[in-house]
């Protein structure tokens, strides 16, 4: 038999003044199951708490029932004082009788007898309260960063600096992503190797961060503070224990194949570093490519290497590590324009460039070393073309958001242009610019003064005649068809999600948005956490930014790492599902619905009627478990339940309020 | 589609007036490859674009009630309608979407033209038709079979905007870069060439209201076919094809006038084409029949055996040009060879490092 | 269905009608509204915090997520005496549990046809998202509810009755799934 303390607050006047605080006291008293009923002025002052202390050991009360505000407001408060008692801080209910009740109804009578309904309904599901407790989960405090780019790095330095070892996995030989790529950065120009390269040598050479290149997550299991992580590392074909990235193997290897650094615009080796500073600073073998792998004939460069660290049968290596916390930066990708725009020439014509391989020609170390000339001849374009939003804001062709970052680089690129081809014509077609950020529209204005002349509207047709490309557009402030003849077109395409970030998303539990980013926890408040605890967001994965904004999220999951690992054990959610084995028959309904993937079937051996009987069974992980119950409700045998909001619970309390 | 090439037609108000190249090429062509076309009877006018500004319901009414008359007609029930033009194809198509869209749709175009409309039965183009597999595979027969080729011809395949667009409704062929009129023609051994105009509109509509902006559409099409080597351009509607072959000659009076060079590209149907290559006749086709002369372009044709003719006297002549040239080289050698010995200076040291980078780097 | 026979037998005692003909002048519109924690209850939070003014016939539930709604709770409400049962979430998209809200509209809008077929009126049981900043959304739909139901009347009798038949407490475990099929 429970004994229920019920405390109903004054709140000074703020319940009081419409609320009969005495009458409820006097009705509380009546329900069953009330052992004790009072009120108090200030229920949540210091000496309000030590009368429901002194309460509790006096009436030998074991669950308090508190009439005050929101539970938002001070359930925990309560809930801190009662673990200062011999009660579970979990034998609590909250009847809100300030935000709903005497704050918004003026009538006294009416908001009495509401009270009083609110009472009944508390001390209804306050008597079927369990005790309820939290674990402890030990937290692992090695961090895992996906993703080289500048994001992850800057990511995995902050938390190496904490003092946490961290490993980085790259998809690519190299660190540095899409930034190492770039010639320059808006709005200072600074060089963007510059200040790329130094970080890549930085996370390459710091104690605490273990750089696996060439490497791919693959699975995932476990939970915040323990998840169980495979990584593949594909093979490299040279040993790099031995390897002292000399060079004499690249410059020796007889075969030449587009490089994917220079987008295509310049030839790199079958064995090769993508570019001079990589990170690792040794190369790889490109199976693919390479004529020893593929035909038996060659091995030049095993015959080169003075140091013997060519492995021809090199495979990949699996391994298996827990980490505490993830860093997802697995960046972005260009939108494949060639597939979607067949009015641009669908990527037939060899002058229609993306922004990305305009950044390579312009490059000083790119493959025409910084000369900007057209693709197909070798001539320096005299007028270009510069088509912004190729794929954003086009729901029809490409997607519906902003990429954010184009009119930045689109200015950037006609600022690049002009500089380097002073006698040169520069269009930019737009729809509207948009420049928020320190110094952004300063530079834009720029631009202009520079000679680019921007032309609001889209470009509807891009074909060859007579060696020209001819732009058909529409130039909406005057009203008027333009047409353009071109030597060279830069199309400064959307960002669309890496590939990968569909596979990894739901092996990590992070839901995408219709584009497919990665959703953060909350657009507002939570913008660098998922829904899956202990797995953060960093850079474009999340959405088109810039590199400043990329460089700020990874800086803050970082330090939402740093926080987690000031931990040495984590408390789980007490208020959690759990399954009755007597009841569970074992359909997995619950396992497809947990948006958290906590709960499992698992075999399980019984003794039936004196039989060995073995049953599929669902259990829930209280470390994945969140507590939101739309399990419960999927349970067709009224197995699964949730702690502290039990159908029980909710059914009694929906009954004290039908007496009306 | 049917199973046999078996389709109720709609021959279209132009098929026994402005285009009867078209009508007679593409009958050819049906009797060579066993397409049988059962014409629809009472068939009437698709409404085209003069309805569809008019009236959204006359334009789906219109061609409506002719499909409906397919459905109830014992020869051309069950049968999937191909048209020859692109203006009936969109309005017939668009018309037969509209009222298998929902059922709802489908009553009130019932309701409209007062008989029962099950919008069951698609819609083809003569182009979509004829670029089916089993069609297009029995006209590459037919061409084998009569042993002649149109080779060296180079061709702009012109689609106009009907016949791939809206995507939506046409759902055939790439509406920005379409390829097959390219396939089809490329069957006769003319090379279909790269340009840019596909699927540009000819200005057919506007040319009585808006002369002044329309003419412009119709020169820039041949502005760019020229610009890509075109010889002549390759159409699959007569609208398109009256309005460039008609005003072909506008078209270059006014260059001539302006000083710039005039076009000679005939314009044909992509049928008038292959009805060559099958032997098809250039009355028989109709080909006489345009207003641009086209029998210039008509007589590349030749047998497969004159082009295996030509190719062989033009190789014959090519290899004795490139012995030619070698006694020349050879006569080069020898002379340096006897300067060389005269200066008797030894290089085999330099040459031999040459020829080791060279294997390395190959 | 383990939920309705435990609690029919636990507590049914307590289940009165509130139909006698005394009441029937001075009637009014008995409300349940399911909260969930992060969205409604803090907008309804907001509202007493802006000294909103709403109808005291309204009483909120507070449940961890929309999706925590089991219809049987609300055939439990409207069997026993509520004349009208409101659940509100989170805006589709921003549920705290990442997709519960989802769940609770499939099924509770299968669930409200199964009502609508067994001759409820529409407007007695109504599902609506309200985020934890539109304090006034929540006071002008809970006004809304409760004058609609306030229109038309208390529940009859009958009509309870029909809603407490055990076959349509089965009808109405088979909404309970929630997934998309």
């Amino acid at each position: 038999m429970s004994r229920i303390g019920v405390i109903v607050c004054h709140c000074g006047s703020n319940i009081a003044a419409t609320v009969d605080v005495e009458q409820v006291v006097q009705v509380a008293k009546t329900l069953p199951h009330v052992a004790y009923a009072a009120d108090n002025k200030y229920t949540c002052s210091d000496q309000g708490q030590q009368a429901i202390k002194e309460a509790i050991v006096e009436h030998r009360l074991d669950r308090i029932v508190i009439g005050s505000c929101s539970p938002r407001m001070h359930e925990l408060t309560f809930r801190k004082m009662l673990s200062q008692t011999d009660i579970n801080p979990y034998m609590l209910e909250i009847a809100n009788l300030r935000e709903q009740c005497s704050w918004v109804h003026k009538n006294k009578a009416e908001g009495t007898a509401k009270a009083i309904d609110l009472i009944k309904m508390a001390v209804a599901k306050c008597d079927r309260d369990q005790p309820l407790f939290t674990m402890s989960i030990p937290v692992n405090k090695r961090a895992l960063v996906i993703g080289g780019g500048i994001a992850g790095m800057q990511a995995a330095l902050d938390i190496a600096d904490a003092g946490y070892p961290v490993t980085l996995v790259e998809k690519e030989p190299s660190l540095g992503g899409k930034m190492v790529m770039l010639d320059k950065t808006f709005p200072t120009m600074d060089c963007s190797a510059c200040i790329c390269t130094p970080k890549m040598a930085d996370v390459g050479s710091h104690p605490n961060i273990t750089v696996k290149s060439l490497a791919e997550v693959e699975q995932i299991s476990g939970y915040v503070g323990n998840f169980e992580v495979t990584i593949r590392e594909r093979a490299k074909y040279i040993d790099y224990s031995l390897c002292t990235g000399c060079g004499l193997c690249e410059t020796k290897c007889p075969t030449k194949t587009p490089s994917s650094f220079e987008q295509g615009l310049g030839l790199r080796k079958a064995i090769y570093k993508p570019f001079a500073q990589a990170v690792p600073g040794k190369p790889t073998i490109d199976a693919e490519h390479c004529r020893k792998l593929t035909t038996g004939k060659c091995g030049v460069c095993e015959k080169v290497c003075p140091l013997g660290a060519i492995r021809y049968d090199d495979t990949d290596k699996v391994t298996a590590e827990t980490y505490g916390a993830i860093v997802v930066a697995i960046g972005y990708q260009l939108i494949d324009w060639g597939s979607i725009y067949g009015e641009y020439g669908g990527g037939r014509y060899a002058d229609v460039i993306s922004g990305l391989q305009f950044e390579r020609l312009v490059n000083a170390s790119g493959p025409t070393e910084g000369h900007v000339v057209r693709p197909s001849d070798g001539q320096e374009p005299k007028s270009v073309v510069i088509v912004k939003c190729v794929g954003s804001r086009d729901p029809e062709h490409g997607r519906s958001y902003c990429s954010r970052a184009c009119c930045m680089y689109g200015a950037k690129h006609a600022h690049q242009y002009l500089d380097k081809v002073p006698d040169g014509r520069c269009y930019v077609f737009y729809m509207d610019v948009r420049t928020p950020g320190k110094g952004y529209d300063e530079f834009y204005m720029n631009t202009q003064h520079d000679g680019a002349l921007y032309l609001r509207g889209r470009v509807s047709k891009i074909y060859q005649q007579n060696g020209k490309l001819i732009c058909q557009g529409e130039d909406t402030l005057s009203g008027q068809q333009v047409t353009v003849e071109a030597d060279m077109v830069v199309l400064e395409t959307a960002m669309v999600p890496a590939n990968d970030a569909d596979r990894l998303g739901s092996m990590l539990g992070i839901t995408r948005d219709k584009d497919l980013w990665l959703s953060e926890a909350h657009p507002k408040l939570r913008p660098v956490e998922t829904n899956s605890a202990g797995i953060y967001l960093a850079g474009t994965c999340q959405g088109p930014k810039d590199i400043p904004d990329s460089v700020a999220q990874a800086s803050a999951a970082a330090m939402k790492v740093a926080v987690l690992f000031a931990h040495d054990e984590l408390e789980s959610n007490a208020m959690i599902a759990s399954s009755d084995v007597a009841l569970c028959n074992g359909c997995g309904a619950c396992v497809s619905i947990c948006p958290y993937s906590a709960i499992t079937l698992e075999e399980i051996t019984l003794r039936e009627n004196s039989k060995k009987v073995t049953r599929r069974i669902s259990k829930v992980n209280p470390g994945l478990c969140q507590g939101c119950g739309a399990c419960t409700v999927a349970c067709r045998p009224g197995a699964m339940d949730l702690r502290g909001f039990s159908d029980e619970q909710i059914m009694r309390e929906v009954d004290a309020l039908c007496q009306w | 589609m049917s199973d046999t090439m078996r389709y109720a037609y709609f021959p279209g108000c132009s098929a026994a007036g402005t285009s009867i190249p078209y009508t007679l090429s593409a009958g050819f062509i049906a009797k060579k490859i066993g397409l049988e076309l059962v014409e629809i009877p009472d068939w009437n006018c698709c409404g085209t674009s003069a309805a569809l500004v008019t009236d959204r319901d006359l334009a789906v009414a219109l061609p409506a009630r002719s499909l409906a008359i397919a459905e109830h007609n014992a020869a051309t029930a069950g049968l999937d309608v191909a048209t020859p033009c692109a203006g009936c194809f969109a309005s017939l198509k668009s018309a037969r979407d509209y009222a298998a869209s929902s059922e709802q749709r489908r009553a009130r175009v019932e309701a409209m033209i007062g008989e029962s409309y099950s919008a069951t039965a698609d819609v083809f183009s003569f182009l979509e038709l004829m670029a089916q597999e089993a069609a297009a595979t029995a006209i590459e027969q037919a061409i084998q079979d009569a042993a002649l080729t149109l080779a060296g011809l180079k061709v702009a395949c012109y689609y106009g905007c009907a016949l791939v667009r809206p995507a939506s409704i046409c759902r055939f062929d790439d509406n920005e870069n379409p390829q097959s009129m390219d396939r089809l023609v490329a069957l006769t051994g003319a090379e279909p060439v790269e340009w840019a105009f596909k699927t540009e509109c000819c200005g057919a509509s506007h040319q009585m209201t808006e002369p002044a902006a329309a003419r412009q559409l119709i020169e820039r099409i041949f502005v760019d076919a020229a610009a890509n080597g075109a010889e002549l351009i390759a159409t699959a509607c007569p609208l398109c094809m009256l309005n460039l072959d008609l005003r072909l000659a506008e078209v270059n009076k006014r260059r001539q006038e302006a000083g710039q060079t005039t076009f000679d590209i005939p314009v044909f149907y992509f049928t008038e084409l292959l009805g060559l290559c099958m032997g098809g006749g250039v009355r028989q086709l109709g080909i006489d029949r345009h207003f641009h002369p086209a029998e210039p372009q008509a007589k590349r044709l030749r047998t497969l055996q004159q082009l295996a003719e030509e190719q062989a006297a033009r190789e014959a002549a090519e290899a004795a040009e490139a012995a030619r040239q070698r006694d020349v080289r050879k006569e080069e050698a020898a002379r340096k060879k006897s300067e060389a010995a005269a200066d008797a200076v030894p290089a085999a040291a330099g040459q031999g490092t040459v020829a080791d980078e060279k294997e390395v780097h190959a | 269905m383990s939920v309705v026979e435990t609690n029919v037998a636990t507590t049914g005692a307590m289940a009165t009608g509130a139909n006698s003909p005394a009441a029937a002048e001075s009637w009014q519109p008995s409300i349940l509204a399911f909260a969930c924690h992060w969205c409604t209850y803090s907008g309804a939070d907001l509202a007493g915090l802006n000294r909103m003014e709403y109808p005291a016939n309204v009483r909120l539930l507070r449940v961890p997520c929309s999706g925590r709604v089991n219809p049987q709770y609300v055939l439990s409400a409207l069997g026993k005496g509520a004349d009208g049962v409101l659940v509100c979430g989170c805006h589709p998209g921003d549920c705290h549990y990442v997709s519960g809200n989802y769940y609770a509209k499939r099924r509770l809008m299968a669930f409200k046809r199964l009502l609508e077929f067994t001759g409820l009126e529409p407007g007695r049981f109504q599902v609506r998202w309200i985020s934890g900043s539109e304090a006034g959304k929540f006071r002008d739909t809970v006004t809304r509810v409760c004058e609609e139901v306030r229109a038309l009347g208390p529940l009859t009798t009958d009509q309870r009755q029909a809603l407490a038949d055990p076959v349509l407490a089965g009808a109405a475990a088979t909404t309970q799934a929630g997934e998309a099929q």
